[in-house]
Formats: C-alpha cells, structure tokens, sequence
C-alpha cells in the first residue's frame, strides 16, 4: 500500500470520530476535520515517523457566505501538510460558525503557522486561541472590519476606518 | 555615568537596504540585537481580494504585479493552478517554452537578487554588472511578451503568442553573456575577504529551524535540505530535464550565495535543453469555450470569433472546489490556491507568498547578533516587498 492509501487508512481508523468526511478533487486529497480535533490530528500527523509531516506548506481560510456551503458553517480554514521525506501532501479543512470563528492554534507545532495565522486573524477575522502575538499584520491599525469576508463593502474609498464609522462611504454592489 | 538600558530604533520603512518598504523595530544593547520585529502592510494592495472580482483571464495580470522581478513565475503559477481546477491538458511545446522562460526568470531574479544583497554589503560595482547580464534576459521579455516587467505572456493554456522568430538567437545571447558574467562576480565576491567576512556565520539557520518555520526555496536548500519541488512533485514537465539541485551546509549567508549561483548555473543548463529539444506544434491547447482561440482562427473561422467573444465578456465556469498549486519560483515555494464556487469569478484566489514565509525567520536570523547583519540578513532572505505584502 502506498503511502497516500496508509495516510487515509490511518486518519479515517485512528480519528474515526473527529474526521466528517473526505474528499478528493483533482488529485487532491482532503479531510474535513472537526475543529475542535485540529491540534492533536496535526500533531499526531507530525509525530508519526511513517508520514513525517513536518512542513506545514500553506494555510488559508475561505468564506462560504451566500453559497450551499454555508450550511456547513459559514468559514472553512485549511491546512496543508507536506513531508520532505515522503513527497506528498495532504489537506485538512475545518468549518467554522459565522457568530464565534474560533479555533486553536497550532504554532505550538509549526512555528511557521505565526504569521499565516496572523494573517487569517487580520484579513478573515479568525481567532486563534493560544497564538503567542496575534495582532494585525497586513492592514492599518486604525482599519476596522475584515477585507477578505464577503459582505466587506466594496468601494472606491477605504471604508470603516475609525474616523469615518459613523458616516461610511456609499457602498458599489 | 550613561544609563545602560536597551534602546528601540526603528529601520525603515524607507532603510535603503530594506529592498522596498520593510520595516523592523530593533531592540538593542549596545550594537547588539536583542529583539527585531518586522512590521509589514505599507505596500498592501489587497490584490487577493481584486482578483475575487475578476475573471479568471483578467486576474491573470495582477500575479505579474507581486512578485515584480519574477514575472513569468507567477504567471506560470496562476495558470498552472487555473489548469488544474479546469482539468486542461496544454500542448508539449508549451510545457517547453514555459520551463526556459520559468528558469530564464529564475536567473534574472537571482541576479537582482544579486546585485542588491552585494551592494547591501558595500560592493557597489556589482549591481551594475548584474543589471548588463539582467538586460538581456529583459530583451527576450521584450520580444516574447511585449513588456520588459509585466509581461502577462504565459497564459491559461497556453502562452499569449508564439514564440517569436528570434527567440533562439537572444536566449542563445543571454547563454552567452551570463557565464561571462558569473565569471567576473566570483572573481568579485566568491574570494572576496570583506564580503566573506559579513557574510560567512551571519545568518544561520538550522535545518530544523528551517522546516519549522516553512521556509522554502535557496533558505531551506541552504541549510541541507535538498528539497526542490521541481524533482519532488516535477510540474510542467520538469521530469523530462536533467539538473542538480544544489544544497548548502551551514545555513548562513555565505552557502546561500554559492547556493544560489550555482542554481543559475543548472537553471542554464535547462534552457540549453529547453532550447535544443523545444517540439513543435501549437502554442496553445485547444479546449472550447475555456483557452483562446489562436487569433488566425478568430479572424478566419465562425466558431473562433463566438468562442472568442463568449470567453472574453463571460469568461469560464469551473467546477465547484478548490485547488493548491505550488512551483518552485526563485524565491522558494509559490503556491496559487484557488476555490471556485461554480460562477466564473473565482471565490478566492489566495497566494502562498515564498517571501512573506522566508520573512517570519528574520527574529530568528537576527536576534543575539550585530545591528549590521540586520542588513545582511534582509538581503540574504531576497524579499520583495510587493509580494510580503500583495
């Protein structure tokens, strides 16, 4: 058996209760994980020696607003795992409610993981519990609201600043 | 008696060495580093969040605009993700062409890199003649795409146009003129005592450091770790081309340098393939409704010119899902993630930015050493402020 069968062989026996579902688009194979199971999945991904997920490749976070999958919960951070030895990659998704995004974070692990999540909290507005700094990275300070979300208003003036809250410019649909 | 606290300074945002406008608060003691905190956002443009609202084929130029010194990288990056989510299969000369002007970027990107890292550290002279050896790559740009920085020519399928006629002629130039070139900066630097005394032991970084904290591309490979996702998980042919993946030993700024001229040196030794076995055929893939129609075609046949039209005011429909695409560009791994919610603007388009990822090592490069290294180190990741911040 190879080593991308092993993997889903192991994640769907050893976290038979925290793994929804799996999925495989293009390729690509994804697990979506309950949020709560996040931390220990990817620890156990990085300390097991047979899958040597150490490299934490890519993380990002989605807004499913207006869309079917929002149903499921209306943002979705994912991870990307890889392992220099194996060559091969793998993806969790986790779900997240639109009133309380929070999830833990997991720079404890990947210490890669600080500025990515930094930049989730400050364009997605995802709280990372446990993150030793999490403050705004990529806008203003003084700029309230999250860009990436969807129902971010789109116009040609930077709107919400703290200056301008009460009175925000006229927003193009 | 002077009190002997530690005091804050602040470098940057317009610190020449800071290669755009990076900003670190430094603690120091003495000229000692105690703590670097890097501060970024002043040249964020939000350009993951401009390409949401455009077409897959008009947010294409905005990739060109990240990372600026190599274009063509990223634009084999958008497109290569765009093919995969659509399931497009494009034309062997192609994936050729695409592999000569991925690498011909890498060249040119390490020879900015380059100039600026040796001019950081007092060697004045080297940019200049890394900036004549650039100018012939910058010439193929030209006659390829049109521009000499934004060139757009690698595009969803395909390349814009078809190679043009004196392709052959002027990369054989730029085949000529950078070992000539190579030459003259190791007689300048490679034995050179000032530039290995800044930088020998100056920004170390251990191999475990090194995947910890993500870092990809020369920064990794530095610290021994013969990772390159060109032989790891080959793209757009790399498989079918012979070439050494160069590794450091120590991790600092000095195996770095080494490491990355030799990386031109294979990069050469690609293009001469390239060149040599270059196949002929179509310059794009032939898929309906989602690539371009030649543009012979669109003047001459019906069909063309609605596919045409249909594809430029409608664009595409992917299917509902999403993709990561990483490549090895100059500057480590370069991953375009794209979500598609079933409408022909793509939901999200993120970028995983090589350079904003090798950036978060800089506390780790830095702290416990000289406030000059602080230079050093800046140079020795090869940022660019564009892509940190996008």
């Amino acid at each position: 058996m190879d080593i991308r069968e092993r993997l889903k062989q192991y994640l769907k026996t050893e976290f038979a209760e925290v793994v929804i579902r799996e999925e495989c688009f293009r390729d690509q194979d994804t697990f979506y994980i309950k949020p709560e199971a996040i931390f220990e999945v990817c620890k156990a991904l990085y300390e097991n020696d047979d899958f040597q997920m150490r490299y934490l490749s890519e993380m990002t976070s989605f807004d499913w607003l207006g869309h079917e999958k929002e149903k499921d919960g209306r943002f979705e951070v994912v991870y990307i795992l890889y392992s220099i030895a194996n060559r091969n990659r793998l993806t969790l998704k986790v779900n997240l409610p639109a009133d309380k995004p929070n999830i833990f974070s997991i720079t404890d692990i990947f210490a890669g993981a600080n500025w990515l999540e930094r930049e989730i909290f400050d364009l997605m507005g995802i709280e990372f519990e446990g993150h030793p700094n999490l403050k705004k990275i990529l806008t203003p300070d003084e700029l309230d609201g999250y860009p990436l979300r969807k129902d971010y208003p789109l116009t040609f003036e930077q709107p919400y600043f703290s200056w301008n809250k009460n009175e925000p410019p006229e927003v193009i649909k | 008696m002077i009190d002997q606290k530690e005091i804050t300074i602040n470098m940057g945002p317009q610190h020449p060495s800071t290669h755009g406008v990076l900003r670190v608060i430094l603690e120091l003691d003495g000229e000692k580093v105690v703590k670097a905190e890097p501060v970024l956002g002043y040249l964020h443009t939000g350009i993951e969040k401009t390409m949401e609202r455009k077409l897959y084929y008009h947010a294409l130029p905005c990739t060109d605009r990240m990372d600026y010194l190599s274009p063509m990288s990223n634009n084999l990056g958008f497109c290569l993700a765009v093919e995969k989510l659509m399931d497009i299969e494009v034309p062997e000369k192609v994936k050729w062409a695409r592999v000569l002007l991925a690498e011909l970027t890498r060249i040119k990107s390490h020879l900015v890199w380059l100039g600026t890292h040796a001019l950081d550290l007092g060697a004045m002279s080297m940019l200049l003649y890394t900036f004549r050896e650039r100018e012939t790559i910058v010439d193929v740009y030209e006659a390829c795409g049109g521009q000499r920085m934004m060139t757009s020519y690698i595009r969803i399928g395909g390349l814009a146009h078809d190679l043009p006629v004196d392709f052959d002629k002027k990369v054989r130039t730029v085949l000529e003129q950078i070992p000539k070139g190579m030459s003259d900066y190791e007689k300048l630097l490679t034995e050179n005592e000032i530039f290995i005394q800044r930088t020998k032991n100056v920004a170390v970084i251990s191999a475990e450091d090194a995947i910890n904290l993500s870092l990809s591309g020369p920064m990794l490979r530095g610290s021994g770790i013969r990772h390159d996702l060109r032989k790891a998980n080959p793209y757009s042919g790399y498989e079918n081309f012979d070439f050494d993946v160069p590794v450091g030993q120590n991790g600092d700024a000095y195996d770095r340098y080494l490491l990355r001229l030799e990386e031109m040196r294979q990069s050469m030794r690609i293009i001469k393939q390239a060149l040599d076995g270059m196949p002929e055929g179509p310059y794009r893939a032939h898929v309906p409704g989602v690539v371009l129609p030649p543009k012979e075609d669109v003047l001459h046949k019906m069909e063309s010119l609605i596919f045409h039209f249909k594809i430029i005011t409608e664009g595409f429909k992917p299917p509902i899902g999403s993709v990561y695409m990483p490549i090895e560009a100059p500057k480590g791994e370069l991953g375009f993630h794209i979500s598609s919610d079933g409408t022909n603007r793509p939901h999200r388009v993120r970028v995983r930015p090589p350079s904003f990822i090798n950036l978060q090592s800089l506390p780790k490069l830095t702290e416990g050493r000289l406030l000059s290294d602080v230079v050093c180190a800046i140079g020795t990741i090869d940022i660019v402020l564009g892509e940190v911040d996008r």
